[in-house]
C-alpha cells in the first residue's frame, strides 16, 4: 500500500491537465489580440488598437523578465536587485543589429552618435552585428557570460543575502554609468532609437508588430515550460533546499556553487531574451533601463504576483504595469508613492502575492465543500 | 562521478584485517587497519582560545562510540573538524587511513561517507518528508545529473525502507516543517542513512525529546549498531548508559580526552566525577 503511495509522491507532473488547458486557452486568447487589430475595422466592437497590442507585447517582455527573476529569487532565494542589467544587455545586443540597418531600405548607415564622435569605422565589438544570427547569439551570450563570471566569484566567496543584493545593485549602477559615456560606443544617454527594419521588414508596420507580439508570446510560454521543468526536477528541490538551508545541503553532499551558477545564468539569459524582444517593440533602448529603480520594480512585480510560483510573476508584471500605465496617465506625480505603498502592503498582507491569495481562497472553499 | 564509493561493512575485517604491504589501494575509504577515523593531535584555536587542545582519538569500524563532556569541552568543534566546517590549527584528521579530511570541503567529505546530524534538527522544512530523504539519497550530486535525475523503483523502495526504520511512513507526504521535534530528529537520522555513510556523527540526538521519543531513538541507534560506525555526542547520561552498553565512552574536557573506557569505568573515574559533579 505504501509503495503505491510513494510512487505517486515521487512522480512530478510538469502541469496538471487543468493547468495545461488554462495555459493553452490563455495563450490562444492572447494570440488573437493582434489578429483583432489587423483584421477588424477600428469601428468594430472587438477591435484592438495598435497601442494596446504594443503595450501588451511590452508587458509580456516584463513578464518574461519577472519569470526569470522568480527562478533565482523565489526558488534559490537569491535576491537580485540588478536584473535590469541583463534585460538591458539583451536589449542592447539586439539594438546593435537594428542600428546596423538604419537606411531607408534597411541598408547600413553609420549611426549619428558615431559620426558625431568622428569615428570612421565601427568599434571592434560591433563586428558582425549586421547579421541577425550573431546579434541574437550575443543576446544570449553577453548576459549569460557576465552572469556566469559574476556569479562564480560571488557564490564561490559565499556572498549571500543582502550583501549579494547590494552588489548586484552596484553592478547595474556601474554599468549604467559606463553606458552613459558617449565613448563607450552605445550612443551615450540617448542609447539606440529610430530603428527602421528588422530582417528586412518595416519595424513600424502592424504586421511586423503582430509578428513580434507572437514571438514574444511564444518565448514567454516556452520559458514558463522550461522554468517549470527545472523547478519540478530534482534540481528544483535542491534549489529550494539552498533557499531554506544552504549549509545543511552541503552536509548531505551537494556543492551549492554549481546549482546557484546554473540557475543564476539561466535566469540572466532569459532576462536578456526579454530585453531583446522589448527593444524592437518599444523602439528605444538607453542606459535608463539599467537604473537601479528598474531592477527594484522587477522585484515588486515578482512579490506582487507571488514569488516561487512562476505564474505569479507573470500575473504580477501584468498587474503592476497595468496600474502603472493607468496611473502615470491619470496622476503621473503619485506613481512612485503608489508603487512603494503597493510593495509595503503586499509584503505585510500578501506574503505569497496574488497567486498565494487565490490559492488560499480556493483551499478554503475546498475545505468548506469537504 | 562519485569519488568515493562505499564498501559494505565487513565484520571479518572489523578486528583489524590482514596487514599487508604494497597492496593496491581501494577506491573508497581504506579501513584495513580497523579504524574508520583517526584524529591525531588536533588543535583548534579561536583567537588564542583553544577549543580543541591536542586531541587524539580513533574510532573503530562498526563501533558505536559515545562522547560526553561538560559544556565547552570541544565536542561540537570536534564534529566541525571532522566534517570540514572548521579547519584545525594543527594536527591531522584521517577518514580510514587514506582520506585526509584537510584536503576536502564539506560536500566532498559528505560524499566520501561521513554523515552528520546537527544538534538542532535541520531538515528542509518546505520539502515533504519524502523529498528530504530523496535529496539525501546517495547519488551523483553534480548539477547535470541532478537536473536529469529520475527516481527508479529501487530508489523508492530504499526510501520506503528508511521511512519504516525512522517510523515516518505515514508522514511521507507532510512538509518536514510540520513534524514534531522528535520526528524531525528521526527524519534527520533517516537522511543520514540515505547517504549510506560509513561513519555517522550524531550531535545530541535526543536533545529536547520526550522520554518516549528518547527511548525510541535509543532503539533506533541500537538497530543501526554494527551496520554503521557511529559517534554520538550526548549530555543525557541515562541515554548514554542505554546505548553505550559495553562499548567505549570517551570523556572530553577542555579540548582533550580526559578519560576513555566503558561507561562503568568512566563513571567511577575520579577526574570525571570532579569535572561533572565536583563543583
Amino acid at each position: 500500500m505504501n509503495t503505491i503511495d510513494l510512487t505517486a509522491l515521487s512522480r512530478r507532473r510538469l502541469f496538471s491537465p487543468r493547468a495545461w488547458t488554462a495555459l493553452l486557452v490563455c495563450t490562444l486568447l492572447i494570440a488573437c489580440l493582434p489578429l483583432a487589430n489587423l483584421l477588424l475595422e477600428p469601428a468594430h466592437p472587438l477591435y484592438v488598437s495598435s497601442y494596446a497590442v504594443s503595450l501588451i507585447g511590452k508587458f509580456m517582455c516584463f513578464a518574461l523578465a519577472a519569470l526569470a527573476l522568480d527562478l533565482v529569487w523565489g526558488y534559490a532565494g537569491i535576491l537580485s536587485l540588478g536584473h535590469g542589467l541583463f534585460f538591458a544587455l539583451g536589449g542592447y545586443a539586439h539594438g546593435m543589429y537594428l542600428m546596423r540597418h538604419l537606411g531607408e531600405q534597411g541598408e547600413s548607415r553609420m549611426p549619428g552618435f558615431m559620426t558625431f564622435l568622428s569615428w570612421q569605422d565601427y568599434p571592434w565589438f560591433w563586428a558582425f552585428t549586421e547579421y541577425a544570427a550573431w546579434a541574437w547569439f550575443l543576446v544570449v551570450a553577453v548576459p549569460g557570460v557576465l552572469a556566469f563570471l559574476f556569479g562564480y566569484f560571488a557564490f564561490r566567496s559565499r556572498i549571500k543575502g543582502v550583501y549579494f543584493s547590494i552588489i548586484t545593485q552596484a553592478l547595474t549602477y556601474a554599468a549604467m554609468l559606463l553606458f552613459f559615456r558617449n565613448e563607450t560606443g552605445f550612443g551615450g544617454n540617448n542609447g539606440f532609437t529610430a530603428f527602421r527594419r528588422i530582417l528586412g521588414f518595416d519595424i513600424t508596420s502592424p504586421s511586423t508588430r503582430a509578428a513580434l507580439f507572437w514571438v514574444t508570446l511564444l518565448a514567454l510560454v516556452l520559458a514558463l515550460i522550461l522554468a517549470r521543468s527545472v523547478t519540478q526536477s530534482k534540481l528544483g528541490r535542491v534549489l529550494m533546499a539552498i533557499r531554506d538551508s544552504e549549509s545543511r545541503l552541503r552536509f548531505i553532499g551537494y556543492d551549492p556553487l554549481g546549482f546557484k551558477l546554473f540557475v543564476w545564468t539561466l535566469s540572466a539569459v532569459l532576462c536578456g531574451i526579454a530585453g531583446a524582444l522589448y527593444v524592437p517593440q518599444v523602439g528605444i533602448i538607453n542606459p535608463g533601463e539599467m537604473s537601479p529603480q528598474n531592477s527594484i520594480e522587477m522585484v515588486i512585480w515578482v512579490a506582487t504576483g507571488g514569488r516561487g510560483t512562476l505564474i505569479g510573476p507573470i500575473v504580477g508584471a501584468a498587474t503592476v504595469n497595468g496600474l502603472k500605465t493607468w496611473f502615470t496617465g491619470a496622476f503621473p506625480e503619485y506613481w512612485l508613492y503608489v508603487l512603494g505603498l503597493l510593495f509595503v502592503l503586499v509584503t505585510l498582507f500578501l506574503p505569497q502575492g496574488i497567486v498565494g491569495l487565490i490559492r488560499s481562497v480556493a483551499q478554503r472553499k475546498k475545505g468548506v465543500d469537504a | 562521478m562519485s569519488r568515493f564509493t562505499s564498501t559494505p561493512f565487513d565484520p571479518d575485517r572489523s578486528s583489524g584485517g590482514t596487514v599487508s604491504y604494497g597492496r593496491i589501494s581501494a577506491p573508497g575509504v581504506d579501513t584495513t587497519h580497523g579504524a574508520i577515523l583517526y584524529l591525531d593531535g588536533i588543535t583548534v584555536s579561536f583567537d588564542g582560545f583553544k577549543a580543541l587542545n591536542n586531541l587524539s582519538l580513533d574510532i573503530g569500524v562498526g563501533e558505536l562510540r559515545c562522547i560526553i563532556g561538560p559544556n565547552g569541552a570541544g565536542k561540537t568543534t570536534m564534529m566541525d573538524v571532522i566534517t570540514g566546517k572548521t579547519r584545525p590549527t594543527s594536527g591531522t584528521a584521517f577518514f580510514g587511513q587514506n582520506i585526509d579530511l584537510a584536503l576536502l570541503n564539506e560536500a566532498q567529505i559528505a560524499d566520501a561517507g561521513i554523515g552528520r546530524k546537527f544538534q538542532r534538527p535541520t531538515v528542509f522544512e518546505a520539502h515533504s518528508v519524502f523529498d528530504n530523504l530523496m535529496l539525501a539519497m546517495k547519488a551523483n550530486k553534480g548539477v547535470r545529473r541532478t537536473l536529469f535525475a529520475r527516481l527508479g523503483t529501487e530508489h523508492i523502495d530504499r526510501i520506503a525502507q528508511t521511512l519504516q526504520t525512522i517510523r515516518l511512513t505515514h508522514e511521507a507526504a507532510r512538509p518536514a516543517g510540520r513534524l514534531s521535534h522528535g520526528q524531525k530528529q528521526w527524519l534527520e537520522i533517516g537522511m543520514l542513512l540515505m547517504q549510506e555513510p560509513q561513519l555517522l556523527l550524531l550531535d545530541e540526538p535526543v536533545a529536547g525529546m520526550t522520554d518516549a521519543e528518547t527511548a525510541r531513538t535509543g532503539e533506533l541507534l541500537n538497530e543501526l549498531r554494527g551496520k554503521h560506525s557511529m559517534v554520538v555526542v550526548e549530555h543525557d547520561m541515562d541515554f548514554v548508559t542505554q546505548i553505550a552498553g559495553t562499548g567505549k565512552v570517551t570523556v572530553l574536557h577542555e579540548g582533550g580526552v580526559l578519560a576513555e573506557g566503558s561507561m562503568r569505568h568512566v563513571q567511577s573515574d575520579a577526574r570525571v566525577i570532579e569535572v561533572y559533579l565536583g563543583r
